[in-house]
């Protein structure tokens, strides 16, 4: 206890002496400012256009810096790091290359409503506009994929921008704020006024929902005979998954939950029916058709999730809960648009709302289908089959793991076969599908929660699109436990070609990707291969006791398929089951 | 039903401003066919006067999406109530002295003026609503027009309507 009181003072001091008003540098005032954002972690890589806030950064021990080995690397951590811990991840970058190679991450967090504050350098004021050397226009760049952007001509503006930034990032719908500091206002001295107070005219998020439109919710959910939850990543970014147990619990209504969406409501629930969509299970896509009522809860009804449009949950009442209401009827027509933070919404409407009375035929329907149509493959004693291996990680963890991946057939079987009971322990890319995600992303949950068990799952593809960040693994002990499902191709894609375009394999090849295990001792970093089960659950075992960082290679069976599958120009229940292989 | 949409957009008059709202429309696939910007009532805030055209559910998406932008403060749909709509257009029409006094018949009779004359040119400038500078620009065609110079559509909505 004494400890602890201590560590609480020695923060106040450290904020006390954050908030001294001197003159300083705008680099000093950045990293003042992040401290007393609560920042205490960045990722980043130096350059010289922010030479002078890597010179402040010098022997400044009042948050963590990750040196990565790629920008890339820098801001999936930063991403990772933040849907971990419901923080702003954090991650800085020189300009030109340095600020473009980020701009993959800051897309892939918008599409997923990611909390980023990114800090990019830029050529001094007076270079600016004339093609300097490592000059780019990233506010121009990422535009389109930022929640908002700053290029900061005065330093007098520094303190105001970066409070703002942190605010934008992480209320409403959160995402990635982009903050371009050039070379001379970083160099520029004032005197440091921190802001403690946000005055944003064109941002006042709607929090609380009105309540005629809960009124008619509630009298929905009594009248509905076959109610189905479709909840997203919204129930997660808000805290809500404890509303949503509580909504679920009172209501007996059937949940499915999407990509983004796993881990937002506990999937030993009986009323859990698994992800919808593509790769949905049968119960999911079944229940949404059949459904009179949807109520989605922090979804946005992605492509992925509804497939054809047109004959989409056609006998459904919708109703859409949602934080930003540019997401309400943008695909889906809606009878009962609800605009708010999806916590507070939740707890509006479970003190009010009543058990579903006439759902009780629905509710056995759930189980029927849930017996009859399981999530299911054919496994092998002769090849390792990457649904087993996913099924062996979930169980040597109990199920408690931080899960990342990387994007393709290996991302999908994790989400089916990986069980999360808590939300912020799946990490992925869902909206804008980006490989190289995995793995990096892994390093910044890990960074973010140093006593829980980080899991990459990832594609013998996409691993090594990042593979360099072993590195900061290895010589920061980081010990993240890495999976790659080697399938020797690029996996989604021969699914594709092999069921849509008549087994034409087009440059799908992997075949002279590196030795896993070599490239990861070559790093300092453990590396195990597994070729049958036993290798596999020996292998993986070693790796989860090992202290340090881990990469075990599984070599799984090449020609294996994800199902359910439904193929585009389908609706959701028009699905291959696999049976027939 | 398809029909054009006038909507104005009171922005923060910050660096960028207009590349966010004509970037917006264009990621989003939604149509400009004007698009003007100009001071506001208030100091710090543009007023964009934008005409696009679509169906309703496009006017909500427009109109939604304009709201995510920090820097949009309002969106008002002008052309949901009775509104004034104003264009201005210069047409340099080719004008021998001979054909001069036919031209000023035109001009006067739309209210018109001749703001410039040159040796073998008249430069005419005409305000009002998009339809009758597409008339005036008809019927000042057979002299020859050599340039056209319009500033698209600004607009306000009558009397008390609030906006």
């Amino acid at each position: 206890m004494v400890m602890q009181g201590e560590v609480k003072r020695s923060k106040e001091e450290i904020m006390e002496r954050m908030r001294k008003p001197e003159v300083v540098s705008g680099s000093e005032i950045l990293l003042r400012s992040l401290v007393l954002e609560g920042v205490e972690c960045v990722f980043g890589y130096p350059g010289g256009a922010v030479l002078f806030i890597y010179d402040a950064m010098h022997g400044f021990k009042d948050f963590n810096h990750l040196l990565t080995r790629h920008e890339q690397g820098a801001i999936h951590a930063a991403d990772g790091y933040a849907r971990a811990s419901g923080q702003v991840g954090v991650c800085i970058a020189t300009s030109g290359p340095g600020a473009t190679n980020l701009v993959t991450g800051i897309a892939t967090a918008y599409m997923d409503s990611v909390p980023l504050v990114v800090i990019t350098g830029n050529v001094a004021t007076s270079f600016i506009g004339t093609d300097a050397f490592q000059e780019a226009d990233i506010t121009g760049i990422t535009m389109p994929i930022t929640k908002h952007s700053y290029l900061v001509r005065d330093v007098e503006d520094l303190p105001r921008v970066i409070h703002e930034a942190f605010h934008i990032a992480n209320t409403g719908r959160k995402g990635p704020v982009l903050i371009d500091i050039p070379k001379d206002v970083s160099a520029a001295k004032t005197l440091f006024k921190p802001v403690t107070e946000v005055n944003i005219r064109g941002y006042n998020p709607t929090v609380t929902p009105r309540k005629p439109q809960l009124d008619k919710l509630i009298k929905a959910i009594s009248e509905a005979e076959r109610p189905v939850i479709l909840a997203g990543g919204g129930v997660v970014y808000s805290g809500g998954h404890e509303e949503l147990l509580e909504f679920v619990t009172k209501t007996g209504i059937p949940v499915t939950t999407t990509l983004l969406g796993l881990g937002a409501f506990p999937s030993a629930n009986d009323l859990w029916l698994g992800m919808p969509g593509m790769h949905g299970t049968y119960t999911s896509n079944k229940a949404i058709q059949d459904c009179d009522l949807l109520i989605n809860i922090g979804a946005r009804f992605d492509d992925r999730v509804t497939m054809k449009l047109e004959g989409f949950a056609p006998k459904a009442k919708v109703v859409h809960i949602d934080i930003d209401p540019a997401e309400i009827g943008k695909n889906v027509p809606t009878e009962i648009p609800i605009v708010g933070d999806i916590k507070t919404t939740l707890a509006l409407i479970n003190a009010e709302v009543g058990y579903a009375t006439g759902a009780d035929a629905w509710r056995q329907q759930m189980q029927q289908w849930k017996q009859e149509q399981p999530l299911r493959y054919v496994d092998s004693e002769v090849e390792l089959k990457p649904q087993w291996v996913i099924s062996m990680i979930h169980e040597t963890t109990n199920g408690e793991a931080i899960v990342t991946t990387d994007v393709g057939q290996h991302q999908m079987w994790a989400a089916q076969y990986y069980r999360f009971n808590k939300p912020r322990s799946w990490i992925t890319s869902g909206g804008l599908g980006t490989m190289g995600f995995g793995f990096p992303s892994a390093i910044g949950a890990q960074m973010a929660n140093p006593d829980r068990l980080v899991v990459s799952i990832n594609g013998d593809g996409g691993m090594q699109m990042c593979a360099q960040e072993l590195a900061i693994c290895a010589i920061n002990n980081i010990p993240v436990k890495v999976a790659i499902i080697n399938n020797q191709v690029l996996g989604m894609v021969r699914q594709w070609q092999e069921i849509i375009y008549d087994n034409r394999y087009s440059h799908i090849d992997l075949a002279g990707s590196p030795d896993f295990v070599k490239l990861a001792e070559a790093y300092g970093v453990k590396g195990f291969r597994a070729t049958n089960k036993e290798e596999a659950e020996a292998a993986w075992k070693e790796a989860l006791a090992h202290p340090g960082p881990a990469v075990v290679e599984f070599v799984v069976r090449k020609h294996e398929n994800v199902y359910p599958m439904v193929t585009q120009g389908n609706t959701i229940d028009v699905m291959l089951m696999g049976d027939e292989e | 039903m398809n029909r054009n949409y006038t909507i104005a957009v009171l922005v923060n008059d910050q660096p960028g401003v207009l590349q966010r709202v004509s970037g917006l429309f264009g990621r989003r696939g939604f149509n400009i066919e004007s698009i003007t910007v100009g001071a506001s009532q208030e100091a710090g805030l543009s007023r964009m006067v934008i005409v696009t055209a679509g169906d309703d559910k496009l006017l909500e998406q427009v109109s939604k999406q304009l709201y995510k932008l920090i820097d949009v403060i309002k969106v008002v749909d002008v052309s949901a109530s009775p509104m004034v709509e104003r264009e201005l257009a210069l047409i340099k029409v080719s004008a021998d002295p001979s054909a001069r006094p036919e031209i000023l018949g035109v001009v006067e009779t739309f209210r018109a003026a001749v703001v410039d004359i040159g040796p073998s040119t008249l430069i005419v400038q005409v305000v009002g609503g998009p339809e009758k500078i597409d008339a005036m620009i008809e019927l000042l065609r057979p002299y020859g027009i050599r340039e056209i110079s319009r500033t698209g559509v600004t607009a306000m909505n009558r009397g008390t309507v609030k906006s």
